[in-house]
């Protein structure tokens, strides 16, 4: 609201007639003009600098969405076929012997790496997309896995009854978290999830029906589907649970794309940019707000299921703080709002400290370090959304440093 | 014959300062109004008024006769005013296009299950606000920027674009603030012509000007505010000499104060 804020205070114009308030406003402009001149030399200089630093980092992704955009319909859902067969091949033993020779490959393609670019898919729908900085991320996980170790051992459902049930119910808490939660902006709303997220995993180590910090456990796999090995569910072949996630993550990347290129979609664009502008635009910003919220919380509940229904038993340890912060970091490092970018970066944030294992403890260090350079050298993400690229590119935009320096003389 | 757009008895104060104090203004369906004034005479104020930005402590506004009081800026919108801003509030990272859809969406219905499935009425929606934002930008005269981000554009484009994205909203009453602020004289009688061919679709207008030339060629009637009072209203001509105006800008004379 800032912005529209008059200064109540601001004394009337100096000694001007009606007809020479124009040219002094012309005089007031010039002035400014030439303020904003000299504030865009020195960012230009400043960009030039380090456009010339990440020039060393290759920007396919221009090109590369360009090429995309004139392949013909058929070619691009080949494209995208292709790249699901390698995802069902990707559980071969010789891929893993590349991918990590440390440790089990297979366990790794289901949790982190799975699970984590589902986390992140969800995420990015109320980050990169409606621009709510959500800190918590982790409680609707810990809604869901709780959802189904409840269901599945007391009640005795099904996985594929609890699966719908407890996406329902994450979309409800979204709800009933967000009403609240959303009146607040920026800075009070992150704190606001985080504390949401703390909520959530304090609650279920102190209640009793959740199993204190023993957690519950005997949480039933899914039922096989017919008699073969891909769909047979048991404890220890990894790879069913991994082809179950995929076929959830590409459903939930449909639903992520259509929506995205939707007035839902525009909605939360507009939303990230500038609230109160979408506000006066017609856009309900407060309701698109809860839906992200909801949607997003519905992905991570399905994620939370997944990972319960594989593991048998779960504990409050397994939805820490870190993990609302690793999902979060992997939207950001790929590039938050443009969906392959959020799943290259989940892959990665998920993939690396595995693959490094050999290193023990400095895989962390290293990881650590790498997150920091990343955004130095490009902040944007490794795949930028095409409006988030833009925006970096040419610093904060035309339009907004003369809007900024006027709105400064407009008040003095 | 009621009036489009009527305020009467609006107070507004921030704090202890009233910004805006008992106006009463009426704009009628079709004319060009202007609303001068010194800077910090609130005009910018009556605009927040009117669009939800604000709620008025005491006084009524009212849309041919709906009260505007206590609506969010959304609902406003829809019930027909819309609005640009003295400092440009565009969707920067998205495109022209993209930016002029936004307000066309204003009047669209599709929801959640809508946009998934990819239902008929959410595809109709999807090409029939394209086909405006492309009509809307031609009329504006950017058709060609398009698919250019918003903040990529020209200072001038970008005010013509704040002018495409709140005329997609489909208002009877829009309301500039400022147009022509920052554009170069042709650029300021380009934008006169569009705002007539604006209001000769059928668009009450009501601006905020400071370029007296712009105001005086253009407006039907103006009304001049003065510390959140208003001091005088009529015809451009009879404002331009009216007493009360030129002491509001030149200051009153020292033996009369």
């Amino acid at each position: 609201m800032r912005v529209l804020k008059r200064s109540a205070a601001s004394p009337p114009e100096g000694p001007a007639g009606p007809d020479q308030a124009g040219t002094d406003r012309e005089g007031r402009l010039e002035r400014a003009r030439s303020r904003v001149g000299s504030v865009k030399g020195k960012l230009a200089r400043r960009r030039a600098a380090a456009v010339a630093w990440r020039a060393r980092l290759p920007d396919l992704t221009g090109p590369v969405a360009r090429a995309w955009h004139r392949l013909p319909r058929w070619s691009q859902w080949l494209v995208r076929l292709g790249i699901i067969v390698l995802a069902v091949l990707a559980p071969a033993d010789w891929v893993g012997q590349i991918m990590a020779p440390a440790s089990d490959w297979k366990t790794l393609l289901f949790y982190p790496i799975g699970i984590f670019v589902l986390l992140a898919v969800g995420l990015n729908v109320v980050v990169g997309q409606a621009g709510i900085l959500d800190l918590g991320y982790v409680a609707f996980f810990a809604i869901g896995g709780y959802t189904m170790a409840l269901l599945g051992v007391n009640v005795g459902l099904d996985f594929w009854i609890i699966l719908p049930t407890a996406v329902a119910l994450c979309a409800v808490s979204g709800l009933v978290l967000g009403t609240p939660a959303l009146r607040l902006r920026g800075d009070y709303l992150a704190i606001v999830t985080l504390g949401f997220g703390e909520i959530i995993r304090i609650s279920a180590t102190n209640a009793s029906w959740t199993g204190g910090p023993r957690g519950i456990a005997g949480i039933p796999h899914p039922p096989d589907i017919g008699n073969l090995n891909a769909f047979t569910y048991g404890v220890l072949d990894p790879t069913p649970y991994y082809y179950l996630v995929l076929a959830l993550i590409v459903v939930v990347i449909f639903v992520a794309r259509r929506l995205e290129r939707s007035r839902v979609g525009r909605a939360w664009a507009a939303i990230r940019e500038d609230e109160d502008a979408a506000a006066l635009m017609g856009v309900p910003t407060f309701r698109f707000k809860l839906w992200a919220f909801a949607i997003g919380g519905s992905i991570g509940g399905g994620a939370g299921v997944m990972f319960s229904a594989k593991n048998i038993a779960i504990t409050p340890d397994n939805f820490p703080l870190l993990l609302s912060i690793l999902v979060l970091s992997a939207v950001v490092l790929g590039g938050s709002g443009n969906l392959p970018g959020v799943i290259l970066g989940a892959f990665l944030v998920a993939w690396l400290p595995e693959r490094f294992r050999g290193l023990a403890d400095y895989r962390v260090l290293i990881f650590g370090a790498a997150l920091v350079i990343m955004m130095i050298f490009r902040p944007e993400g490794l795949l930028p959304s095409r409006r988030r690229r833009s925006s970096l590119r040419t610093g904060t935009g035309a339009g907004a440093a003369p809007t900024a320096v006027v709105e400064q003389e407009e008040k003095t | 014959m009621g009036h489009l757009l009527e305020l009467a008895g609006v107070t507004v104060r921030f704090g202890g300062v009233v910004a805006v104090s008992d106006l009463d203004l009426h704009v009628d369906k079709g004319e060009i109004f202007s609303l001068i004034g010194p800077n910090g005479a609130g005009k910018t104020t009556v605009f927040n008024i009117v669009t939800g930005v604000y709620e008025a402590a005491q006084g009524s506004v009212t849309l041919s006769g709906r009260s505007l009081r206590g609506r969010r800026p959304h609902q406003v919108t829809r019930l027909g005013v819309a609005r640009t801003f003295q400092n440009l509030r565009l969707f920067g990272n998205m495109s022209a296009l993209e930016n002029v859809m936004v307000g066309a969406d204003a009047r669209h219905r599709t929801g959640i299950p809508g946009a998934i499935l990819g239902l008929p009425t959410h595809r109709a929606e999807e090409t029939s606000g394209r086909e405006t934002a492309r009509e809307l930008l031609a009329l504006v005269g950017i058709a060609e920027l398009a698919e250019d981000a918003a903040s990529n554009l020209s200072y001038g484009d970008q005010r013509r674009l704040e002018i495409a994205r709140a005329l997609a909203t489909e208002p009877r009453l829009l309301l500039l603030d400022e147009p022509t602020a920052g554009m170069n004289p042709p650029e300021k009688s380009a934008l006169q012509g569009l705002v007539r061919s604006i209001r000769d679709r059928g668009v009450t207008v009501l601006l905020i000007e400071h370029d007296m030339s712009v105001v005086m060629t253009i407006s039907d009637r103006v009304a001049v505010l003065d510390f959140g009072r208003k001091i005088a209203e009529g015809q451009p001509a009879d404002v331009r000499t009216d007493p009360a105006v030129i002491t509001a800008y030149l200051g009153a004379p020292t033996d009369a104060a």
